[in-house]
């Protein structure tokens, strides 16, 4: 079953380093839906033995939600939107590659100072939440793009999620599907602002934004 | 007996080397509808070519002239290096994973140098970009196998092999799956193959290897050529080594299932070279990048 875990957070990893590596916001919506399904299967990864009810509709939910829903509204988005790919970021694609592997390894070693409150998990699961958080933060930052920016939020849900996922048995399903509700709420508003970005200035690029201001 | 199968060993790496040329092309075209060349194709360019004299530009130095020899001396020498299935390598030491790869950039150096020296504008481009990948590849295939060498606790490739059980591919298989995608990539990349580079263009602004051999010719080009053939073997086998880890105990039966398995490794290379366009320039940095970066964290998996 750790295998199973482990497995998971090396996908988790691997599609943040994609995200961090990828230029097309269609390629980028995608591996965040990827990212989102295969997050949706770690509860029931945690889970040893049979699996609840409970446990089954919350991974159904997560798998819904972040695999189906949220990229069908932002590639709908994409398709309103000329632009197609994340033209000169802050921070370029390699160096952002480099960084990310260097937050990594502090990730891991923040894992090491913050031990799980049940022995035996997966040692890999609190680094590769931390780095996702970290990642989505990083791409929220560094990209210039509203759409970009925004996906950057939604992988930075999936970190809290993956953390929340760990101690889930601990912390009430009513909190997790209040989390995954604001999310929810946070991808249309965010569908919505973009839209009528793109619709005033012909473009999605936050980083003219602040010339506005007289 | 060790000594025959080393010999064996050596005399299968050189014979059935381009023969994995051969398959790809045979894949590329059985794709694109045509019936392709023999597969045995490669064998008979390399043959026609060695029979054939060279012309050596008034303007080139030694150094041009050595560059062929050097290559393939220096990749006969990494083959020395290299278990096959159930075959031992002909020379094993601790810490000859080192000397392979810097055998291999070493035979890089020299393909650069001796392309430079034409004082050809294209070589030189084409050097260039060949350094610049290079230099990405080789961290990746160097810390890739500096983490199995941690997993199995051998310094040496023909123990490292030997060590590969299936069962240490359960205990530690997150960071066997890291090495192997940074695998993949170093060996399409290091051999010239499409997403990095398209060995069938000539006298086009993208290419990277074709450029640096353009003045090359005659036996001096059959040599590069079976290097190149010899190279991609090479690179092969430590992909399949890692990835396929087969111990049955029974020599034949893992000897054929590493050529069986080489054999696939030219039919999925094929596969890549048919549905996929060579992507761009500035993007191929970022894709070794990335290559590097699976395999800097598989290290950190197996030290963590």
């Amino acid at each position: 079953m750790n295998n199973t875990v482990d497995m998971i957070m090396i996908f988790l990893v691997l599609t943040n380093l994609a995200l961090l590596g990828l230029s097309r916001l269609g390629a980028c919506i995608r591996v965040a839906a990827v990212q989102g399904i295969v997050l949706g299967m770690l509860p029931l990864a945690l889970n040893r033995g049979d699996i609840p009810l409970h446990l089954g509709l919350y991974s159904a939910v997560l798998i819904g939600l972040k695999g189906i829903v949220f990229p069908w509204v932002l590639l709908r988005l994409l398709k309103e939107l000329k632009t197609r790919r994340e033209i000169e970021p802050f921070v370029g694609y390699g160096t952002s590659i480099a960084l990310g592997m260097a937050a990594f390894v502090s990730c891991i070693w923040l894992g090491h100072r913050l031990p799980l409150p049940e022995p035996g998990m997966s040692a890999l699961i609190v680094p590769a939440a931390f780095f996702t958080i970290v990642t989505g933060l990083f791409l929220t930052v560094s990209r210039k793009k509203a759409l970009t920016q925004a996906i950057g939020y939604l992988v930075l849900e999936n970190g809290i999620s993956a953390f929340g996922a760990a101690v889930v048995e601990t912390q009430p399903l009513l909190i997790e599907l209040g989390i995954l509700l604001d999310a929810f709420m946070a991808v249309f508003v965010m569908g919505i602002a973009i839209f009528h970005i793109n619709r005033e200035f012909d473009h999605i690029d936050a980083d003219k934004l602040s010339s506005l201001r007289t | 007996m060790v000594i025959l199968l080393k010999i064996l060993n050596l005399a299968v790496t050189l014979t059935a080397a381009p023969l994995l040329l051969g398959i790809i092309i045979r894949v590329k075209a059985w794709f694109a509808g045509r019936t392709g060349q023999p597969l045995l194709q490669p064998y008979y360019d390399i043959w026609k070519l060695l029979r054939k004299g060279t012309v050596y530009s008034v303007s080139t130095s030694w150094v041009f002239r050595a560059g062929p020899l050097v290559s393939l001396a220096v990749t006969l020498t990494a083959a020395l290096l290299l278990p096959m299935g159930g075959l031992p390598a002909v020379f094993a030491f601790d810490g000859d994973f080192l000397v392979f790869v810097y055998l291999l950039g070493l035979l890089r150096f020299f393909m650069i140098v001796s392309a430079l020296d034409t004082g050809s504008s294209f070589e030189g481009m084409g050097s260039s970009r060949e350094a610049a990948f290079s230099a990405l590849c080789e961290p990746a295939l160097l810390i890739g196998l500096a983490a199995i060498a941690k997993i199995t606790g051998h310094a040496s490739l023909t123990p490292m092999a030997a060590s590969l059980q299936p069962a240490l591919w359960t205990a530690a298989g997150p960071a066997f799956v890291l090495v192997g995608f940074a695998l993949i990539i170093v060996f399409l990349s290091e051999n010239c193959r499409i997403p990095v580079d398209d060995p069938t263009t000539h006298l086009e602004l993208t290419m990277i290897h074709e450029a640096m051999v353009l003045d090359h010719g005659g036996l001096d080009l059959g040599m590069l050529q079976y290097a190149a053939a010899l190279k991609m073997w090479l690179l092969g086998l430590v992909l399949v080594g890692v990835v396929v880890p087969i111990h049955s105990g029974f020599l034949c039966l893992d000897t054929a299932a590493t050529l069986l398995c080489m054999g696939l490794l030219a039919v999925l290379v094929g596969i890549v070279e048919s549905s996929m366009a060579r992507i761009r320039l500035l993007r191929i940095p970022p894709l070794l990048i990335g290559a590097a970066a699976l395999s800097v964290l598989a290290l950190v998996l197996v030290y963590r």
